[in-house]
């Protein structure tokens, strides 16, 4: 990757994650793949030297840098070998407390993220639901007010690290969607405990193609108790709210595709550079050297999409010329490009690895697989076309 | 004694795990575009002049200096998030003469009159040149005693005493301040910088300053001819057993 253009702080940020990763090698990964051990070490020696908070405010133990910073740390773990699976194991502690710290009370805020910061606590993020996918407007899981508590009943999926942590970002309904007035409103926003042995919530985790060491689950929740100081911002502003999440982690998912997008393309280049067939370097045929080159130039396209919509989402705080239109255009544009830059590079990598790529030990099948989650999640192709063409080019609306 | 005032001079090399590669004309390892990082050695030293500190030897403070390219800033801020107080650049351009040890002794030599250092912890080589001259010509310019390739070190008071790696074991030295110490890799393992003390270590003040400001003479004395890349190791060859080993060796003319 070319890393001149990032400011110093990047290559700050970039230099000392690396280090850290570095006592995390790719062989660490495919173990932990391999047994679907949860990869704790990680997130500890993060949190120790105070990774966590790199987007949260000083005044919490943060270090009030951006998510353009936050992404070039994930960026830099997926790239170490740790791949989306490294990268999974923190990222939603770093997006999914955005809108906590945007949004929540002084007194709420004091008390939920200085824990998290430190490392004590890891939170999950718990939007998508069974029945209504992508459809996050029509979700159904339902918190009733009852007295000082809500009570949560429903089923969510998919949902990350749930097994590990102790913290839930979720998003349920407090309106009925027949009383709504808008489809975007109904939805609050809460910040939870999660005691796995408490009554009317219930875990199972789901088998899965990669990234097997971080835990996907179902998760049922059965008249489930939460205090009602858990609810973050106003009883149905969720949707508004949670976005502001959403738009940080499409920079962070990007980031994450595009550090296991150059990793592979590593391997794959040193691979063909020493490889030896016919008489000569595999990689001095233009039938294998072509595919890598044009890998290549679109990782770098999607880096500098990347990197300027994180600009844009830090920017728009500050610079009232920034439209949230434009940072949501700007961020599920780059979420995609990365997501298929990346996915054509670990496909290219496996290639050229010929009979190699197949095997474990040269670590691009483990990438090729996990390179689909930045594809499907948070929100898929299509429905970045279907955005793209309703928002930015002002088509009719398609979904 | 008011405390420890600690010296670390540190350098900006190709980072250790980069495979350097001879340039063109053969007159030098090729640096642009290479991943450069502070000398191991010289994190060592930061390392160990930190956690004199943190063992609570009086240490009044820690600078970091170093003779580098504008680049060089780079590893002074490492230093600083590692724990130095502050850092002092003398901007030596790619295009300048380069410094040699004895020039960077020398300049040293300023440094600890005007900085007034009682304690200098260098690495005990650079990974670029492997020169290893470096700390030692420093305690003959300053006539001070010196303990080389640290792999202890212990103070109390005025006196240090130091563990040094020798051949076949180790040694045990004491010196009184002021003294040259020089790093070996068993002294401890450097830290890595925390996110908070990086962004501390922006606030810090770095110093910039040239050649000329310490009126140094440091024109080059020697005159580098070629540098080439050692030869390429021969593949091996496999015996079946142990007489197989022997008379091969015999072969060879290595019994
Ligand atoms: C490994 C992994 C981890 C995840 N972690 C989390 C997590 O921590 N928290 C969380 O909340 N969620 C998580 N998700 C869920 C993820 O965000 C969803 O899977 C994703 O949003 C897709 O939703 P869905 O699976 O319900 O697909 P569906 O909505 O069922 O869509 C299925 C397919 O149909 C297409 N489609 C649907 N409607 C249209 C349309 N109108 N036009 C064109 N195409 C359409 C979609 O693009 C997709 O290809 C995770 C998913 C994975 C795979």
């Amino acid at each position: 990757m070319e890393i001149s253009g990032f400011t110093q702080e990047q290559l700050d940020v970039r230099e000392a994650v690396s280090k850290i990763c570095s006592k995390y090698p790719d062989e660490y990964w495919m173990e932990h793949d391999n047994s679907g051990e949860y990869p704790h070490d990680l997130h500890k020696d993060l949190a120790k030297d105070g990774w966590i908070g790199i987007a949260l405010p000083e005044d919490l133990g943060g270090a009030g840098l951006g998510i353009s910073e936050a992404t070039m740390m994930l960026h830099t773990i997926a790239e170490s070998g740790a791949g989306i699976a490294g990268a999974q194991s923190i990222h939603a502690n770093v997006y999914a407390t955005q809108p906590v710290a945007k949004f929540a009370t002084p007194e709420q805020r004091r008390h939920m993220l200085p824990d998290l910061i430190s490392g004590k606590t890891r939170t999950c993020f718990a939007v998508t639901e069974p029945n209504t996918g992508l459809e996050t407007l029509k979700l159904r899981t339902f918190a009733k007010r009852d007295g000082d508590s809500y009570l949560i009943s429903g089923q969510k999926i998919w949902i990350s690290s749930a097994q590990v942590a102790t913290k839930m970002v979720l998003l349920a309904r407090t309106t009925a969607l027949e009383d709504v007035k808008k489809p975007s409103e109904g939805l609050s926003l809460f910040f939870i405990d999660i005691d796995k042995a408490a009554p009317g919530i219930e875990l199972k985790r789901i088998k899965k193609m990669g990234g097997r060491a971080i835990d996907a689950n179902e998760v049922f929740f059965d008249n489930f108790r939460i205090p009602a100081d858990t609810l973050i911002g106003k009883e149905s502003q969720g949707f508004k709210i949670v976005l502001y999440g959403m738009n940080a982690e499409r920079c962070l998912l990007a980031g994450e595709a595009l550090g296991i997008g150059y990793a592979a393309l590593k391997r794959a280049t040193d691979y063909a550079r020493e490889r030896n067939i016919f008489g000569r370097p595999i990689g001095q045929n233009q039938g294998i050297q072509h595919p890598l080159a044009s890998a290549y130039m679109h990782l770098e396209a999607a880096k500098l999409a990347t990197y300027h919509a994180a600009k844009l989402y830090d920017n728009s705080g500050i610079d009232s010329s920034i439209t949230q239109h434009a940072v949501g255009i700007a961020c599920n544009s780059a979420k995609y490009l990365a997501a298929e830059a990346a996915f054509t590079a670990c496909e290219r990598a496996v290639l050229t690895h010929g009979g190699m790529g197949y095997a474990q030990e040269y670590h691009v099948e483990r990438y090729l697989r996990e390179v689909f989650v930045p594809r499907i999640a948070p929100v898929s192709r299509e429905m970045i076309m279907n955005y793209i063409g309703e928002k930015a080019l002002g088509l009719p609306r398609s979904y | 004694m008011s405390g420890l005032r600690i010296l670390v001079p540190i350098k900006r090399v190709i980072d250790y795990a980069v495979k350097p590669r001879v340039n063109r004309a053969q007159t030098a390892v090729e640096t642009a575009n290479v991943k450069h990082s502070m000398n191991p050695f010289d994190e060592l030293s930061i390392e160990e002049a930190v956690r004199l500190r943190e063992r609570k030897v009086p240490v009044s403070e820690i600078v970091a200096f170093s003779a580098g390219p504008p680049k060089s800033q780079d590893i002074l801020r490492t230093a600083m998030a590692m724990g130095a107080d502050r850092g002092i650049h003398v901007v030596v351009e790619d295009k300048d003469p380069q410094l040699e040890p004895l020039g960077v002794a020398k300049l040293l030599k300023k440094v600890v009159d005007e900085q007034k250092s009682n304690l200098v912890i260098l690495g005990k080589q650079s990974i670029d040149d492997d020169a290893a001259q470096t700390g030692q010509m420093l305690a003959g310019l300053l006539n001070w005693p010196q303990a080389t390739q640290a792999s202890k070190v212990q103070v109390e008071g005025e006196t240090v005493t130091v563990t040094k790696e020798v051949d076949g074991g180790v040694e045990t030295v004491r010196a009184k301040l002021p003294m040259i110490i020089t790093t070996d890799l068993r002294l401890n393992e450097p830290r890595y910088a925390s996110l908070p003390n990086i962004m501390k270590a922006k606030k810090k003040p770095l110093e910039k300053k040239t050649l000329k400001d310490y009126e140094l003479d440091a024109a080059p004395r020697l005159k580098t001819i070629k540098v080439t890349e050692p030869p390429p190791r021969k593949g091996g060859v496999k015996v079946e057993d142990v007489d197989g080993m022997i008379s091969k060796l015999k072969e060879l003319g290595a019994l």
